[in-house]
């Protein structure tokens, strides 16, 4: 690739020459790219990479990882305001709303977790510990600002109102399942409400969420798009892409970085040596804030101004939201092989999202605890009688195996349908068709 | 993964020429001494069209750019980006469309594939048309993962609810005549066998004109080996060619030969050669789009013929070939009175100076028809 690079660099320049407006991108507004004036005799540097000042003395760049980037927040663990000016000063009903999803989410979590554990459904992954960086941002965007996540966002489709029913249907793969049971259990999307479905390989969304702020923007939508990844993710390819991307090509949109301290067992020891992933944000020119995961309230204050500001600026932000991963990676991982006890007892207990919210409630005489024994049996009732029926509903039937790889069905397609129509003809008895619908 | 800038465009057209080109592109004089091979097929232009209004004379890649002219001025969605799009490509495809449309119609991205396929996709999952370029299709493979494993599962996984049917990619594709590893490679057999995606082997300017007509994320290759010189009629106004359909160039009735991009005008000669050295009548047939490919019109023709060549740049095994071949052996067994042929590239990767000695060229084929028809 070397040989080819520089000759192919050398001809865009010459063009950038001839025609200043020949080999540039979008980004035109900011920068030191644009076209250089070689008429000065000062001795300051022209390189056309960067925009910096010469200095006469060898000196390399630290990075500063002892003392990195603060972690912003609101309330201390007690659900104390911290700085009334921070203080977002949101309504009861909100905030009511914020811990009822949470704490439906943790209810829901529990029931699928152990519906698993039974065989019932055949994979889970938890929220535990990251109900408030979901509700939080999730509080903080328009209903109708496009979100693209890893996996670990339920809490996003709860705060919009995703009704447990469907939450369920993807997780049986059964007939009321909007994505006709094709893919593992929390793999949920929902075009109604703007969140993009859930694929498993990590990190492809980035790039594809950074294109789709680009088309929103174009459409002068007052729209955003949020992109939730975790700090393993971050170390794929194509998270270096879309940050890029996002910066050069300036979209609206929001990087929201989950840090739970694990990528399945690998601790962020081995993910990375920098200052975590916000301190990567400046590096692509890309405003960075990192903040504690949580403290719902820091979360919906720094989702909300950075909404604010990739709106009104056409400018990519980065949250880092600082956390603890409770919960095992999913339902086919003890993480008991790689970490301590005591270690996820200290984030469920001393620090975890829905107890500090509930200290703050209960502080400002809005919660007490009658309300929450109710509320916990209610939400259980709920999630059991969802629960219950999904399980009761039959599969969808075998011939969606074969709809929506294309738009229409090709023909080597429908002959493939056909075929598989009549074996089930002749050797039926040896499938699970009682299960499905016909 | 970059490319070589105005690599294929001055040294193809000089080649062309059969001139000499230096470094950086600069054109040599004519000197004695030996000189390459213009190229390895003869170009014959499509008869005029008739059909769809005025026409005008057009080289494959301003017939691209004509292409992608019409469906910016009819979808305002579309847009167009990639490495060096927008001071006209190093192939220039894409000249005066951003003067044209404005530059945040037609833009640059950062150098990286799998981010131009993801931004594709991200764009046609908000429901604009995109129409992303792969500078050479060797520089695909970065991209693989979106494509694969994103793109062509969009729909599906999603249960309808999302997809991104309104994403294009465009990639040269091909031997060049000096393009060795990374500027010559035929990468379709990888992409189909992925189901999901559309790919395509465009036959001038036609098949780029279904940009946004269909649903078929995916990518369609150009073949960046007839350049310049190499000029026939088009139509100004968009017309649509059908994907999926194969198209039978010339008629015969005792051999079926199919290839597809490039290598169709190799099989043109070789049936006229036939015709000419054998007195063998050859069916012609360009595939045109790999997947979801014409099994019909192939296998229809070799029921009439009972012989079928074919042949691709390609390697051998794992080409695109081998599907097609046990198709028809599947579909024409009692028709088949020959076992069926494929002349490709063989399975190495690209060459450099070795490059006459490895495409599969109209002698390789004219040798293995001879003794197909002798069997």
């Amino acid at each position: 690739m070397a040989a080819g690079w520089g000759l192919r660099r050398g001809l865009a320049r010459l063009l950038l020459l001839r025609d200043p407006r020949g080999a540039r991108g979008l980004g035109t507004a900011r920068t030191f790219s644009q076209q250089q004036e070689f008429t000065s005799l000062e001795e300051k540097p022209q390189f056309p990479g960067a925009s910096a000042d010469f200095v006469e003395k060898l000196d390399f760049i630290q990075p500063n990882v002892i003392s990195g980037i603060p972690i912003y927040r609101v309330m201390d663990r007690q659900g104390q305001i911290i700085n009334p000016d921070e203080d977002p000063q949101l309504s009861q009903e909100q905030v009511l709303k914020f811990y009822k999803t949470m704490t439906l989410l943790n209810t829901m979590d529990r029931i699928l977790y152990e519906s698993q554990r039974q065989g019932r459904i055949s994979f889970y992954m938890t929220n535990y510990g990251e109900e408030g960086t979901h509700v939080g941002s999730a509080a903080a965007l328009d209903d109708t600002d496009l979100v693209f996540g890893q996996y670990r966002e339920a809490g996003v489709l709860m705060y919009r109102g995703y009704p447990l029913d469907l939450f369920m249907a993807q997780c049986y793969g059964n007939v009321s399942d909007p994505g006709k049971g094709r893919q593992m259990p929390v793999h949920y999307g929902c075009r109604d409400r703007h969140f993009v479905t859930i694929s498993s390989p990590l990190a492809t969304q980035i790039p594809q969420a950074v294109g789709a702020a680009y088309a929103i923007k174009r459409d002068n939508a007052s729209r955003a798009v949020i992109c939730y990844f975790g700090e393993g993710a971050a170390s794929e390819g194509d998270a270096h892409a879309g940050f890029n991307f996002a910066a050069t090509l300036d979209c609206p949109i929001l990087f929201f970085c989950r840090n739970n301290g694990y990528a399945i067992s690998t601790p962020t020891s081995e993910q990375y040596r920098g200052d975590g992933i916000a301190a990567r944000g400046p590096g692509y020119g890309i405003t960075s804030i990192r903040v504690d995961g949580n403290d719902v309230f820091a979360m919906y204050n720094a989702t909300r101004e950075a909404r604010r500001r990739a709106i009104a600026e056409n400018q990519p932000f980065l949250i880092e939201a600082m956390t603890y991963r409770i919960g095992h990676h999913s339902t086919s991982d003890d993480s008991s092989a790689y970490r301590s006890v005591d270690e996820v007892n200290y984030w469920d207990k001393q620090d975890h999202p829905i107890s500090r919210l509930r200290h703050y409630m209960l502080g400002r005489g809005w919660w007490d605890e009658e309300q929450e024994k109710s509320w916990r049996k209610k939400s259980r009732q709920r999630v059991m009688e969802a629960f219950e029926q999904a399980e009761r509903k039959l599969k969808p039937s075998p011939q969606h195996l074969f709809s929506d790889v294309y738009h229409d069905m090709p023909l080597h397609l429908q002959q493939q349908q056909t075929s598989l129509a009549r074996h089930l003809q002749l050797y039926g008895e040896h499938y699970p068709l009682e299960h499905f619908e016909k | 993964m970059a490319a070589t800038a105005g690599f294929g465009l001055r040294r193809a057209a000089a080649l062309a020429c059969g001139q000499r080109v230096g470094a950086r592109g600069r054109l040599l004089p004519l000197v004695a001494g030996p000189r390459r091979l213009a190229a390895h097929f003869t170009f014959q232009p499509d008869p005029e069209p008739s059909a769809h209004g005025q026409t005008q004379k057009m080289n494959l890649f301003q017939s691209v750019t004509s292409a992608l002219d019409n469906a910016l001025s009819r979808d305002p969605t579309a847009v167009i980006f990639g490495e060096d799009v927008a001071f006209g490509g190093v192939f220039r495809c894409t000249v005066g469309l951003r003067d044209k449309y404005g530059k945040d119609r037609v833009f640059n991205t950062p150098l990286c594939e799998q981010g131009i396929v993801g931004f594709g996709i991200g764009v046609a999952v908000a429901g604009a048309t995109a129409i992303a370029e792969i500078q050479f299709a060797d520089y695909i493979f970065p991209a693989f993962d979106q494509i694969v494993n994103e793109a062509a599962k969009y729909r599906y996984r999603s249960g309808d609810l999302f997809n991104c049917g309104s994403l294009t990619i465009r990639a040269p594709w091909g031997c060049v005549g000096h393009g060795a590893l990374y500027h010559s490679q035929s990468p379709e057999a990888f992409f189909a066998h992925c189901p999901g995606i559309k790919r395509c082997r465009a036959k001038r300017r036609r098949l780029d004109c279904s940009y946004g007509s269909s649903h078929r994320p995916g990518p369609a290759f150009l073949p960046p080996a007839p350049p310049i010189l190499l000029v026939e009629q088009v139509p100004v106004e968009p017309y649509y060619i059908p994907l999926s359909q194969a198209e039978i160039v010339q008629e015969g009735s005792d051999v079926t030969l199919v290839a597809w991009g490039t290598q169709v005008h190799v099989i043109r000669e070789v049936a006229t050669m036939a015709q000419e050295k054998l007195g063998v009548s050859c069916e012609v047939i360009d595939l045109r789009t790999i997947l979801p490919w014409d099994t019909e019109t192939v296998c229809k023709s070799v029921v009439k013929t009972g012989r079928l060549l074919i042949s691709h740049e390609a390697p051998l095994t794992g080409g695109f070939a081998s599907e097609i071949s046990s198709t028809v052996q599947e579909q024409c067994f009692l028709n088949l009175e020959a076992p069926i042929s494929r002349v490709c590239g063989y399975d190495t990767p690209f060459p450099h100076i070795y490059e006459p000695f490895y495409i599969p060229d109209k002698w390789k084929c004219y040798d293995v028809l001879r003794k197909m028809i002798n069997y």
